[in-house]
């Protein structure tokens, strides 16, 4: 086969395939696919059946391996297939990682078609699911994944993608041998507006500094986008004005709404896999932030983006999360929060609702993370979560004003948590509970923090809200038993623990944010831990503040250690425990695992596990040494909300049941029921 | 009707430029086939059954002999796998037993075929 790419990748005319993807002029063929299964029957059929639609096959038996031939050939491949049940890793995780790391379109496949595995495929993010056996008019059609996710990339880099005109493209592309416009012309006549865009693209490309179609959504640019996106308030949030509110040269309307969409995906996953796992309704006032605990990796990113505390952090997370279009994030978070990002959602719309965070916050289903929070964020289980994560939504909203960005991050996260999924939230939650306690209203910094680390723990990218400083300090960390993950924006996940903000430093922060949203603080701990991709926002990690507010001080550490069981248990269960982050699980912190994501959980976990011991006593400080370092940002509310919603997550979970490796009976606190 | 549509597809997968693919294939496939069972025999040796872990096996077994089309094998793994889940251990070991009847079945017709 030859393919525009294949054989050449070099020159100008090779650009246009490699800018592709290599989308030569015989596209579809030339294809470079990826095979990934464990079963060889199954592997070597595929592998024949794709020769014979003239793609590029490459194929694989190892999840692991197939991560180390992306990684080291990022552009080498154009879509990859994966089957769902293999032994060394999930699927799904695989399908998260890739989403986040490489943003290239998964489809999965599998010899279970029952509604809840697919179901699955597409909350992570899978642009497609085939059911074994696999006939060859399935593969055929492959390349329209690949196209879609090009046209949208294009459209993101190049404003006239829809307009160009095809006579323009051979022109334009005559400067590319290869791509030889005439030869797509013909082969795309139906997606002839996205090559001319794409054409355009590359032209421009070449002539441009734009390189490279794709938009690249570092952490800080994620960072700011949902910093604008929770100014505006997620439900009116509109690329055109979010575009305006970031003011960064070079971005188009069009990439900013190819995010948004991811982000938006990110956070229904978010929500949905929470309320999942909850089966609490997400709330009495946010409903959708329960995916909290679908969020696997990307809460992570949320919060990251919530916590801003690692701007870094969270926006790579945050990227992952949204590259992936849901999915998995397996990268780390996974479990824990990946709803939480979605469920910033939520939290966002409530974001108009100051008062919803008041409400939410004396729902204090947290765990009562935050001690001094209103929400009181009892120990029940998710189903508290879910109010106060809603609360807390309101709270962030609250705090957010202030904040902002972190408010509206939080608020997706206060709502929902489940418990395992609110940990994500209540990260968020918290964080924006925090943050709106802080504010003059609840006082609760802590939610702030939350909330940020709810959207960490989404795993999405979704920097935003916390980063904006706003004090998110989800306090309900010990609540955002998902969300910790999300908490961090640094990915630094194994750190959260330490990260989580102190308490003392969240505290700190809250006061002096008055309404600040800390979680970043938060995300930042959570990255910490995560050390994976996710760059977990320390957001609630910037406890400096000691929030007066939360008295979640002491349980901010829990959240750490909720985080860090939810990141664990995911990863036992990996999507099982997402969601659920069945006690124990690091769903604890919700202030602080959210950045820890799941692989970090065991980090985490032990991290958690000294946060809670150590984040009770200290608000702030101590949490999280590391939380401070990352963010101090938003340390106050949401160190210690997190602290505190890990904490108090520990302890619903029983501690106990959280990861065996925690030892989490240490903690002391009993309302932390998840 | 021991092998369905999915075998036909193999056949029109093969041509002048891979020659021998059913057979290849089908080659593969007793070769993971065969591990797969024996891993299956020792854990119904277990007692008590490891439900989880033989659905599991189960579930490979079913997803390879799905490729080649073997459609009687894939019924009884299906059997298997209902069984599994019900806990119901007597059912396993008879379904299984079964199992391994289609499946010598359907060597015994592929080698035939082949020649």
């Amino acid at each position: 086969m030859n393919f525009g790419r294949g054989g050449k990748g070099v020159g100008a005319g090779s650009m246009s395939a490699a800018v592709y993807g290599g989308v030569s002029d015989q596209f579809p063929a030339g294809l470079r696919v990826l095979v990934v299964d464990d079963d060889p029957t199954c592997l070597m059929i595929l592998e024949r059946m794709l020769r014979a639609c003239r793609y590029e096959v490459t194929k694989c038996n190892r999840a692991e391996i197939a991560l180390n031939l992306l990684r080291q050939n990022k552009n080498g491949f154009d879509v990859v297939i994966s089957d769902v049940h293999m032994p060394d890793m999930d699927g799904f995780k695989l399908l998260e990682h890739i989403g986040l790391e490489m943003d290239l379109p998964v489809i999965m496949m599998s010899a279970d078609d029952g509604k809840q595995v697919v179901m699955k495929g597409i909350t992570h993010g899978a642009c497609d699911y085939l059911i074994k056996p696999v006939r060859i008019e399935a593969l055929k059609n492959i390349w329209q994944h690949v196209v879609r996710k090009k046209k949208n990339e294009w459209k993101d880099l190049d404003p006239l993608g829809s307009g160009v005109e095809d006579g323009d493209r051979p022109q334009k592309v005559s400067d590319d041998a290869d791509y030889t416009s005439s030869a797509n012309e013909d082969n795309w006549k139906g997606t002839k507006k996205r090559k001319d865009g794409e054409e355009e693209v590359e032209e421009r490309d070449e002539t441009s500094t734009l390189k490279k179609p794709r938009v690249v959504w570092s952490v800080e640019l994620h960072q700011q986008f949902v910093a604008a996106v929770n100014q505006l308030g997620v439900d009116k949030a509109v690329p055109k004005k979010i575009l305006e509110l970031m003011n960064v040269p070079g971005l188009t309307r069009e990439n900013v709404a190819s995010h948004l969409q991811k982000y938006r995906l990110y956070l229904k996953r978010i929500c949905s896999a929470q309320q999942q796992q909850n089966g609490l309704n997400l709330a009495p006032q946010d409903a959708p932030y329960v995916p909290l605990s679908s969020l696997n990796g990307f809460d992570y990113q949320a919060v990251a983006a919530a916590g801003q505390l690692q701007p870094q952090s969270l926006a790579t997370l945050q990227m992952a999360g949204l590259g992936r279009s849901g999915s998995k994030s397996g990268i780390g978070i996974t479990n824990v929060d990946q709803k939480n990002l979605f469920c910033f959602e939520n939290p966002k719309s409530r974001y108009g609702d100051g008062r919803h965070q008041q409400q939410i916050a004396n729902a204090g289903n947290q765990p009562n993370f935050l001690h001094g929070i209103p929400t009181t964020m009892e120990p029940r289980q998710l189903a508290h979560f879910q109010q106060s994560s809603q609360s807390f939504g309101n709270l962030n909203i609250q705090v957010n004003t202030h904040a902002t960005n972190c408010t509206s991050l939080m608020m997706p996260m206060a709502q929902q948590q489940p418990r395992g999924a609110i940990l994500n939230e209540v990260a968020a939650g918290n964080v924006s509970r925090i943050a709106s306690q802080l504010n003059p209203s609840n006082g609760n910094a802590g939610g702030l923090v939350r909330s940020v680390v709810a959207e960490n723990c989404r795993g999405q990218v979704y920097n935003p809200v916390v980063t904006q400083g706003s004090s998110i300090a989800v306090k309900h960390p010990a609540e955002f038993s998902c969300s910790s993950f999300p908490l961090a924006s640094t990915p630094r996940i194994p750190s959260i623990m330490s990260k989580m903000p102190t308490q003392d430093d969240i505290n700190s922060r809250l006061k002096a944010a008055g309404g600040f949203v800390p979680s970043y603080d938060i995300f930042s701990e959570l990255q910490q831990h995560k050390s994976q991709d996710w760059a977990l926002p320390s957001v609630g990690l910037n406890f400096d503040g000691s929030q007066n507010t939360h008295p979640v001080q002491g349980n901010f550490d829990v959240s750490p250690s909720v985080l860090v069981n939810q990141g664990i248990s995911s990863d036992q269960k990996s999507e099982a425990n997402r969601n659920a982050s069945p006690a124990g699980s690091v769903t604890l912190l919700p202030g602080q695992a959210n950045g820890q994501t799941i692989n970090q959980r065991q980090s985490i976990n032990q991290h958690l596990i000294g946060l809670h011991v150590e984040s009770l006593p200290v608000p702030k400080v101590d949490r999280d040494q590391n939380l401070n370092s990352q963010h101090t940002l938003y340390s106050e509310q949401f160190g210690q909300d997190d602290l505190m919603a890990a904490i108090l997550k520990q302890q619903q979970f029983g501690l106990g049941a959280v990861e065996p490796e925690f030892d989490f009976d240490g903690f002391p606190m009993d309302n932390l029921r998840v | 009707g021991y092998l369905d549509d999915q075998f036909v597809q193999l056949e029109e997968l093969q041509d002048h430029a891979n020659p021998n693919f059913v057979e290849e294939v089908v080659a593969l496939f007793y070769k993971d086939s065969s591990r797969l069972l024996l891993n299956i025999d020792q854990a119904l040796e277990k007692k008590p059954l490891e439900f989880t872990k033989l659905d599991g096996y189960m579930h490979q077994f079913k997803g390879s002999s799905s490729s080649i089309g073997a459609k009687k094998v894939k019924a009884e793994c299906t059997l298997f796998r209902d069984y599994c889940r019900a806990g119901n251990a007597e059912g396993c070991m008879r379904t299984f037993q079964q199992l391994k009847k289609e499946y010598a079945t359907l060597r015994k017709k592929l080698e035939a075929y082949f020649q």
